[in-house]
């Protein structure tokens, strides 16, 4: 049997690729047993990602707390996305395969993927809605320079749910030499647990960091939840301590966890938004990257046992965050982490870490267009 | 079944929707041993464009569950071959998984076919299995064990949909199949439109099941999907 989060998780695919999901359970177990693996993932995160990014005090942001921004906008690609797909390009080396074929909402997982394909020299194909392509038009361009080849999908919401069912039905024709690079913490196993664990190296420093800047550990620890990968990776380092609150938040008009049941999407079984009968609905958002009806099979594991509680934020509030982050940090986060930053002043806790998931850079036409 | 006891299965597929029990009707009409409806879901990973596009108009003209089962028994008081849905678990996570079985068996359904559960999971829930070419034999034993009534045979590594050629490596893969499901019958479907590929593919099993072609051909009116049938069915007997 599949590893599952309670009753969420699993392998709802057809059978075509459960041999390769086998295939890639083992490879994954094997990696993570060898020495060289880590070796070569922490080399990597060093000298070519930009790990371990900083953790910086917001005062002027949120003067009655002591926030933390941990700061995944600086890694290289500019979001926290590169933490796995430099993982999962090792691994599919290691797999022998040279093709990838990935999906991308914001644009930064196919950023992040169309660099490490073009860092190790394999091919790359990123599936990404028309919808997304006009919002996120500089990263569509990035990816191109990079080498990807970028497919326009045109059918259904055209972002990223129906951008995820067109590079798993590729995956399912090229299964023998293709890696499919997954960007969240969804899909059917081992991803889940695959992409929690690479993204966990930022609970890890976020750890030690608040550990060394204020001899305590934060009382709440806040992220973005769209597929959920970047605050799967930031709370993987608190789940055990019981007194860090761990609140994630979702895009209003996209709450899976907060509005949706279960359901089945992309291979899991997780909360999602869908009809009576199981029919996915249509999610909603200002950000392409929350823009998503399902969420990883974890976090619903985690808002179903109380550890953590999950809120929502509406695309005004996101874009109120991002203009005062402007102003008061120096700092233009992504509306990703934007809907994360709009909940911390009505937190009761005083020590508070963000994950700011990535960089706004992105988003500019997006925000501009809305002045 | 067909008469002569060594005839090939022919297999239908069709989208459900308010037309289906006239084509369903003409399907059998021309020939279909079997006729699969399709309970369209929103996001069909091991649909190509066509089907996906039939699920897609589907749910637009209201083929919810209900009405799908509704439609179920409509084609089971026209036609009377075996009859099995085709759909995705979320449609039996929603309705109940065991629930859902039951209530396509009161429509007049023989079995079920759910595209994204694997055989070993679920065990419980009984359907009709998939096989692919990736499955190891040791899959492919453990599909026709648990299988109910007769084995899919998917024949290519991809979705749903015509191909201009059938499979290479498919008469490796049906031996293999045959091999591992011993005497469970085994019908071949994915990618096969023309009546030259349901003669070569039936050469080497039990049947065939046509999708795509049939769902497009069926918006042309159940007097051509009759005729195309019929095309399939004397390409089987010839």
């Amino acid at each position: 049997m599949t590893s599952t989060y309670g009753a969420y998780g699993g392998r709802y695919v057809p059978e075509t690729l459960i041999p390769a999901l086998d295939e890639l359970t083992e490879a994954w177990a094997a990696a993570l047993a060898d020495e060289s693996f880590r070796g070569e993932l922490d080399h990597l995160a060093r000298t070519y990602a930009g790990r371990p990014t900083p953790l910086t005090r917001a005062q002027r942001f949120a003067p009655s707390k002591r926030l933390y921004l941990k700061r995944e906008d600086l890694l290289h690609t500019g979001a926290h996305k590169l933490n796995n797909a430099l993982g999962q390009a090792v691994l599919a080396r290691r797999l022998g395969k040279q093709r990838i074929v990935a999906e991308t909402g914001a644009g930064q997982h196919g950023v992040a993927t169309a660099t490490v394909c073009a860092r190790f020299g394999l091919d790359c194909v990123v599936y990404m809605g028309s919808e997304d392509m006009r919002r996120q038009a500089p990263n569509v361009e990035r990816m191109g320079l990079l080498g990807a080849e970028v497919r326009p999908v045109e059918f259904g919401t055209k972002t990223l749910k129906e951008a995820t069912s067109e590079a798993i039905r590729d995956w399912i024709t090229n299964v023998e030499d293709t890696h499919y690079l997954i960007g969240s913490c969804v899909g059917p196993a081992p991803y889940p647990e695959i992409v929690r664990e690479l993204q966990a190296v930022i609970g890890r420093e976020t750890r030690e960091q608040i550990l060394e800047a204020e001899s305590r550990l934060p009382d709440a620890v806040i992220a973005c939840v769209g597929g959920g990968s970047n605050a799967i990776g930031m709370f993987a380092g608190f789940l055990d301590d019981q007194d860090v609150e761990i609140v994630g938040v979702e895009a209003a008009g996209a709450a899976s966890l907060g509005s949706g049941r279960a359901g089945v999407l992309h291979g899991a079984r997780s909360s999602v938004l869908a009809d009576e009968d199981g029919q996915i609905a249509d999610a909603h958002s200002i950000s392409a990257g929350l823009d998503y009806p399902g969420v990883g099979p974890e976090h619903a594991f985690l808002r179903d046992s109380g550890r953590a509680r999950y809120v929502g934020t509406t695309d005004e509030e996101a874009l109120d965050a991002f203009r005062r982050l402007t102003r008061t940090e120096g700092i233009i986060p992504a509306l990703e982490p934007s809907h994360a930053l709009a909940r911390v002043e009505e937190l009761d806790a005083e020590l508070i870490v963000v994950c700011l998931s990535g960089r706004g850079d992105k988003d500019l036409a997006e925000v501009l267009g809305r002045a | 079944m067909s008469s002569a006891a060594s005839a090939k299965t022919l297999v239908i597929y069709l989208m459900s929707g308010p037309e289906t029990p006239a084509l369903a009707e003409a399907a059998v009409e021309g020939g279909a041993d079997l006729v699969e409806l399709g309970f369209p879901f929103s996001d069909p990973l091991a649909d190509g464009p066509v089907i996906r596009r039939a699920a897609e108009k589907a749910l637009a003209q209201g083929m919810g569950t209900q009405a799908c089962l509704e439609g179920l028994a409509a084609v089971r008081e026209r036609v009377g071959v075996a009859l099995v849905p085709m759909t995705y678990s979320s449609l039996l996570e929603a309705y109940g998984w065991e629930r859902f079985g039951e209530a396509a068996r009161a429509a007049g359904a023989s079995s079920i076919i759910v595209a994204d559960l694997p055989a070993g999971d679920r065990s419980e829930l009984r359907r009709i299995q998939l096989v692919a070419p990736t499955s190891t034999d040791e899959r492919i034993r453990l599909a026709a064990e648990q299988t109910d009534g007769w084995l899919y045979l998917v024949t290519v590594t991809g979705t749903t949909g015509s191909r201009s050629e059938v499979s290479l490596t498919l008469a490796a893969f049906a031996e293999r199949a045959r091999a591992a499901a011993r005497d469970v019958p085994i019908y071949a479907g994915f990618g096969i439109s023309t009546p030259e590929q349901a003669r070569t593919v039936a050469e080497l099993t039990d049947g065939i099941v046509v999708g795509s072609r049939a769902v497009e051909v069926a918006e042309e009116g159940p007097a051509a999907l009759r005729k195309y049938v019929a095309s399939l069915r004397h390409a089987l007997d010839a």
